[in-house]
């Protein structure tokens, strides 16, 4: 025992001895490990960066439907039934841990007149201002419009670029007034340029305004969904083609609950009839939570549908599968990449070390006879050698460690991506540096120990 | 019983398909605390016979009884055992470690010993040691501090650490000037005199092997003239005569060795001061 501390301190003792040496044979791996540790924390943020963006494209976005409703045997088709309510919609933003955000979404269609130009926007959207959370969608210019807005059916909206450019040309279309099926909206705020999505469609051609705006003022149905005048979940509809000048000032005429007085609600016992949306839109925290948000999503929503256990789901929950994958097998790329780049870097320095060691005892060949003449075993001569070389490559990723980490605080300073601290990486190269050091100590520590004292003596 | 005894020692070379032989049935004697000298010509075998008797080697037929035990069939790992416990080694080229100090020059055999002394002793036995030869005060010198006798003497600290009946000298003078080779060569004697310390000290000098009080000659693998002088089987009687012989020749070098140690200490601490 005494022997091997002994050792240990003869080891040391060598490499003070030959500082300068020793520091620049720590630089082929302080380099490997530094350039480990920073491709890690860098690929880390080229990930995360790569997940936001592929994640804006609606990578982590669940959106839910309703099931089908049939009548008489007759399907209605998906989504036809009116069971999900705004009510929904909170209940998963609250109970779903997985889930980052979720917005209620009405859809409308319809021509929209500004000065002596109309245009018939793709996508008619009610919905809150979370929808642009969830769809993650800045606004270029303006702002959103409020919870506020939402609760009073404010008469105010969002539009996207094209609507932009076919309504206003070079115009600042900030406070203007479009009219969307005879009511006013003022533009409050522009969308950024989003594109064309996955299958070709115009994005940015999108009109997003208050669900309640959308739905009491502008479909004109104040009692069920755009596509459900006949479903079994409504009762009855208004006639929806006209608006009447009633219907611009829902607060005092139509309420969002419908009220019954108490006698009524007595006597007729009936479910409350509540207001329903198209579908609702959520996005998971991350990618990779999907799955588990999926999960939270379905129970919360059976539960508040009082499904049973053998009942199927009212409900549907789409995922973006596709995207996914595609989000799977880049950052699969960029890892892999990044632990070849990392692997060629620690072999060139466990080259590096092996190389120094080697020039060190055949320098040191003298000094291995007197050891062994004074009674030195080869297992001494070779632990020595060994623990120099694993201590040069420990020292050595200790400070590659240091070094990595501050070219990615760097880079986050400078390039503002967000790298992030990688754990297992800082674990792997300790205990690769250690595994370079035995691997390409060994040989030249083997040699060493098994010269011939009289030889090793005898060398000039 | 003698420290040292070889029976018929021989050591052949393999040299390609040729068998050289170099030691061709050597055998000596060489009792506790004598002082002898190994002389002969180059290539008389010399160096192969200082490098059975160290330890260093193993001979290809014979006995070597070392302190008692056989020691010519052990293997490399046992060898350095014995090497470490019972024989000092002194070099022609000192040998020295580069850019190490003193005492860790002393202290370094004792990484490899099994007998445990704590950090503290071993320090404390190399600073003693340091002392005994004369460089008490130059423990946390390097080795391009200091001249080439006082790198040798620190050298010959380092051979006693473990306290070694055998003390091994392989042209101990060969690098220094006349004046620090006596000196040296008066430490080997008080060693051997105060201590009882064998010495076998490997020359080709004459006068260096006067200092020994026995003169071992060795001549085409064969040792021509001195192997069992003064040890027999017969005992002490004639051992303590050796010694008596030993100490009516001593007189002269001892007299001039302390001369020349006490003036170098007095000019190391001219050149300091």
């Amino acid at each position: 025992m005494k022997t091997v501390v002994r050792t240990f301190q003869t080891s040391l003792r060598a490499l003070r001895r030959n500082i300068m040496r020793s520091a620049l044979t720590c630089v082929g791996i302080i380099i490997g490990i530094g350039a480990v540790i920073a491709m890690m924390e860098i690929g880390n943020g080229i990930s995360t960066l790569n997940q936001r963006a592929i994640a804006s494209l609606g990578a982590n976005n669940l959106v839910i439907f309703p099931g089908q409703a049939a009548s008489g045997g007759v399907s209605w088709g998906a989504g036809s039934s009116m069971n999900l309510t705004p009510q929904d919609c909170e209940a998963i933003l609250r109970e779903c841990t997985a889930v980052r955000a979720a917005a209620p979404e009405v859809r409308s269609g319809g021509q929209i007149v500004y000065g002596n130009k109309n245009w018939v926007p793709m996508q008619i959207t009610g919905s809150t201002a979370d929808y642009l959370d969830v769809r993650q969608w800045p606004v270029d210019e303006g702002a959103v419009f409020t919870e506020q807005d939402v609760r009073n059916s404010g008469k105010v909206c969002v539009i996207g670029q094209t609507i932009r450019r076919e309504m206003f040309g070079d115009e600042n279309p900030i406070g203007k007034e479009i009219r969307l099926a005879n009511v006013s909206l003022k533009v409050v705020g522009v969308l950024t340029r989003k594109g064309a999505n996955m299958w070709g469609g115009d994005q940015d051609d999108v009109i997003i305004a208050p669900w309640t705006t959308i739905k009491y003022r502008v479909s004109g149905n104040n009692r069920s969904g755009s596509g459900g005048g006949g479903s079994s979940a409504s009762s009855g509809s208004s006639s929806g083609g006209v608006n009447t000048l009633n219907n611009l000032y829902p607060n005092s005429g139509v309420k969002l609950y419908p009220q019954q007085s108490e006698t009524q609600a007595a006597n007729y016992p009936q479910p409350v009839r509540f207001t329903n949306v198209n579908s609702i839109t959520t996005a998971a925290t991350t990618a990779e939570e999907v799955p588990l948000a999926i999960k939270q999503i379905t129970q919360v929503l059976r539960e508040r549908h009082r499904l049973g256990d053998g009942e199927p789901d009212d409900f549907q929950v789409r995922d973006m599968t596709e995207m996914m994958n595609t989000l799977a097998s880049t950052t699969q790329l960029i890892s892999t990449l990044l632990l070849i780049v990392a692997g060629i870097s620690l072999v060139v320095g466990g080259v590096g070390i092996m190389n120094i060691m080697l020039v060190s005892v055949t320098e040191r060949t003298r000094e291995i006879g007197l050891r062994m003449a004074v009674g030195a075993h080869g297992k001494h001569i070779l632990m020595q050698f060994l623990v120099e070389a694993i201590v040069l490559c420990l020292a050595g990723g200790i400070i590659g460690i240091s070094l990595g980490r501050g070219v990615s605080l760097l880079v986050r300073q400078l390039l503002k991506w967000p790298t992030a601290v990688s754990v297992p990486a800082i674990v792997a190269s300790v205990v690769v540096s250690a595994t370079v050091g035995i691997v390409f100590g060994f040989y030249p520590a083997w040699k060493a120990s098994r010269l011939d004292p009289i030889e090793a003596l005898r060398y000039e | 019983m003698d420290l040292i005894r070889l029976n018929n020692i021989t050591k052949t070379y393999h040299v390609g398909e040729m068998d050289v032989p170099v030691l061709k049935g050597v055998s000596l004697g060489i009792g506790r605390g004598d002082f002898v000298a190994l002389t002969g010509a180059s290539g008389s075998g010399k160096s192969t016979l200082m490098n059975i008797l160290g330890c260093l080697d193993r001979p290809t037929s014979g006995e070597y009884w070392l302190d008692g035990e056989e020691v010519s069939r052990l293997s490399t790992d046992q060898r350095a055992s014995v090497r470490n416990r019972k024989i000092g080694f002194v070099f022609q080229n000192f040998n020295l470690l580069p850019r190490t100090s003193a005492i860790d020059q002393v202290t370094m055999p004792l990484t490899y010993t099994h007998a445990h002394l704590s950090e503290k002793e071993g320090r404390e036995r190399a600073k003693a040691l340091l002392d005994r030869v004369g460089l008490g005060d130059r423990g946390h010198h390097q080795p391009s501090q200091l001249s080439g006798g006082q790198q040798q003497r620190v050298a010959i600290a380092r051979a006693l650490i473990n306290s070694p009946p055998l003390l091994f000298a392989d042209e101990p003078t060969g690098n220094l000037d006349s004046k620090t080779s006596r000196e040296v060569l008066a430490m080997f004697r008080r060693l051997n005199e105060e201590e009882r310390i064998t010495i076998i000290l490997v020359t080709h000098d004459a006068n260096v092997a006067n200092t020994a009080k026995r003169n071992v000659r060795m001549v085409d693998g064969l040792i021509e003239s001195g192997a069992f002088d003064g040890v027999t089987d017969r005992g002490d009687t004639t051992r303590s005569g050796a010694g008596a012989s030993g100490a009516t020749a001593a007189p002269a070098p001892l007299v001039t060795g302390t001369a020349g140690t006490a003036g170098t200490a007095a000019n190391a601490e001219v050149t300091s001061s």
